[in-house]
């Protein structure tokens, strides 16, 4: 049924209709709007026998998920930003533990300077914990992917992270087309769980596993991830037969057919790339698109498929990693069977940033003009970074950096971008 | 594509007014996306909230920087905030005030836009009559269908019908009607006064 709703709204019906039997989550902008749709649904008695549990942290919020899980309960959560970081350590036990649990990264930037808004640093943070992460381009991929991201996980006793962005998404309210109960029964069976603990047939989970098996049971989980990409595509294809449309997948292609050039990119910001690209297509110049909609795993292969005659690639992301650059464009480097030399590394967008059509056309252009750095930052404001840079030169008790910058802004409440 | 900015400050309801506008989009059949200038909420800040309406789905997911229609909430953001940026050459402005645009000294600035496109409707206070709180919002949306000509008042009566509860929603459904004719008679003064 075609409905314009909140994207949190849309997740909170997917997940509903996905029929999670445990829901345990904490607040945190700007993931709150979706557990508490759920909370409303459960406490109308929609999800019966489900159980939401109010936590008193993120850290709680997953180990309640895991020990949920392990009970064979099909367990679910959401979160963002710094209360991803708080879980971390049982988010890595999640994965390392084989269990399916289904979470929601409402992606928001990290501290400090603490920030609300949109970038990808929290969930690529997190890249190597062993979840599997997929990437939604819009509200309708955000609803489709957590109905596959179960699906997913519990064919390969693996967690599922979906990451959609932070307000931009999460409270844009867009045209969804929310399936029926039918159809969701229809994709994703009951939970049967691998491991379950049953105190009809006790098991032990979580043991200890010293230098004598703790290797392989790491390849295991490496192998579990590579053997996703294999099933990952499958379950978008049976996914399309079910509902009717295009969703998921490991990643989508767009104007790619005789492009020089390839914007690569993760989530929302594709939509306004593929606007700009069209511009550009209009001019007559070659130039497509690969978003990435599975990061994790890797998709070397799709990538290296749909890179293979690019002359330059321009890599758009909301992350950085310190000290190097791209965290994205560091995979895609790896995949492209061109030289590193002709992977681009913009970083956009962080901390919510707005990333326009006019700033890309620039920085687009600027790559097929060969005028583009290896590493840059759209629309960096040089001459604020100068003037902390030169306080720092001048005295030695410079002080704090964002207030310092904050001080030299002024009042920001004027600007609308 | 036509796009809608509207500037308020926090506690107007300026982020819902552009929901419900995209809402009653959608129910004549066309694609829109509301979405909001994602501000830490405060009561009393400046707040913008974004609607897009088009015939073709939106995947654009920049700010809105030009602007078709602007609709003000809060005539106090007009010397604070530079509301007026990048609206289109005879884009459309809907401004909530009891004041005329001599008194808000922007007689000179709106010279340079078509006067039909230009109208004050006292919103706040249709509002207070009907919802009995200064919430302005579906006041404008309904001034916003008079003068754009965009969106029907049937949709914007049905979306605020399907966001609010019965009793509020018909009182901003009463609201909005007023501001609608009100804006209406105004556009009327205006088109006599051209021909005149």
């Amino acid at each position: 049924m075609l409905k314009q709703v909140e994207g949190s709204a849309a997740v909170a019906e997917a997940v509903a209709l996905c029929r999670p039997e445990v829901i345990c989550a904490y607040p945190i902008s700007p993931q709150t709007h979706i557990v508490e749709g759920l909370g409303k649904l459960v406490s109308a008695g929609r999800l019966a026998p489900c159980e939401f549990i109010n936590v008193e942290s993120e850290f709680a919020a997953m180990s309640v998920a895991i020990g949920a899980s392990a009970a064979g309960a099909r367990a679910y959560t959401a979160t963002a930003s710094q209360g991803l970081l708080f879980m971390a350590e049982a988010v890595f036990n999640a994965a390392g533990l084989g269990l399916p649990i289904v979470m929601t990264v409402a992606n928001r930037a990290l501290g400090a300077p603490i920030n609300i808004w949109n970038d990808h640093t929290d969930a690529l943070s997190q890249r190597d914990c062993g979840w599997i992460q997929l990437f939604a381009e819009d509200n309708q991929e955000a609803l489709d992917l957590h109905i596959q991201a179960f699906r997913l996980a519990e064919e390969l006793s693996l967690p599922v992270m979906v990451c959609m962005d932070g307000f931009i998404l999460t409270h844009a309210y867009e045209r969804v087309d929310l399936p029926t109960q039918e159809q969701v029964d229809a994709y994703l069976p009951p939970y049967e769980p691998r491991q379950v603990l049953d105190p009809a047939d006790p098991v032990s989970i979580g043991a200890m596993v010293g230098p004598e098996a703790f290797m392989e049971v790491r390849y295991l989980a490496h192998a579990k991830q590579r053997q996703a990409l294999e099933l990952i595509p499958a379950w978008a294809d049976e996914f399309k037969r079910v509902f009717g449309r295009e969703s998921g997948g490991l990643a989508h292609t767009y104007r790619l057919e005789d492009a020089e050039t390839v914007v690569v990119a993760l989530g929302s910001v594709l939509g306004t790339i593929k606007d700009t690209v069209d511009e550009l297509r209009d001019q007559g110049v070659r130039i497509g698109v690969l978003g990435i909609t599975c990061f994790r795993p890797w998709p070397t292969a799709a990538v290296r498929a749909a890179l293979a005659n690019a002359k330059r690639v321009v890599v758009l992301e909301k992350s950085l990693a310190v000290g190097l650059g791209g965290i994205v464009s560091n995979n895609v480097s790896a995949s492209y069977p061109g030289s590193p030399d002709d992977v681009h590394t913009v970083v956009a967008g962080l901390g919510g940033r707005a990333i326009t059509r006019a700033s890309l056309r620039r920085v687009f252009t600027e790559a097929i003009e060969g005028r583009l750095e290896h590493v840059t930052f759209l629309d960096l404001d040089h001459k604020l970074v100068e003037r902390v840079l030169a306080r720092e030169r001048e005295q030695r008790r410079s002080g704090p950096i964002a207030e310092g910058i904050l001080k030299d802004l002024g009042v920001v409440a004027a600007k609308i971008g | 594509m036509f796009q809608v900015r509207i500037h308020g400050r926090g506690g107007q309801g300026v982020v819902t007014a552009a929901e419900v506008l995209s809402v009653a989009a959608f129910r004549e059949g066309r694609h829109a996306q509301a979405f909001p200038s994602f501000g830490s909420e405060r009561t009393g800040a400046p707040v913008v909230a974004f609607c897009r309406i088009d015939t073709r789905p939106i995947r654009l997911r920049e700010p809105i920087l030009a602007p078709d229609a602007l609709i003000i909430q809060d005539p106090t953001l007009l010397h604070q905030v530079d509301v007026f940026g990048g609206l289109v050459p005879a884009g459309y402005i809907l401004i909530n005030t009891t004041r005329s645009f001599e008194e808000l000294g922007l007689e000179e600035f709106m010279a340079k836009f078509p006067p039909d496109r230009l109208c004050t409707v006292p919103a706040t206070e249709l509002a207070l009559k009907h919802v009995r709180r200064p919430l302005p919002n579906a006041a404008l949306l309904g001034g916003f269908a008079a003068i754009s000509g965009q969106i029907s008042l049937e949709a914007v009566s049905a979306a605020i019908r399907e966001k609010f509860p019965d009793k509020v929603a018909e009182a901003n459904v009463a609201a909005a009607d007023e501001a609608y004719a009100y804006v209406r008679r105004e556009m009327e003064e205006t088109q006599r006064a051209q021909a005149g």
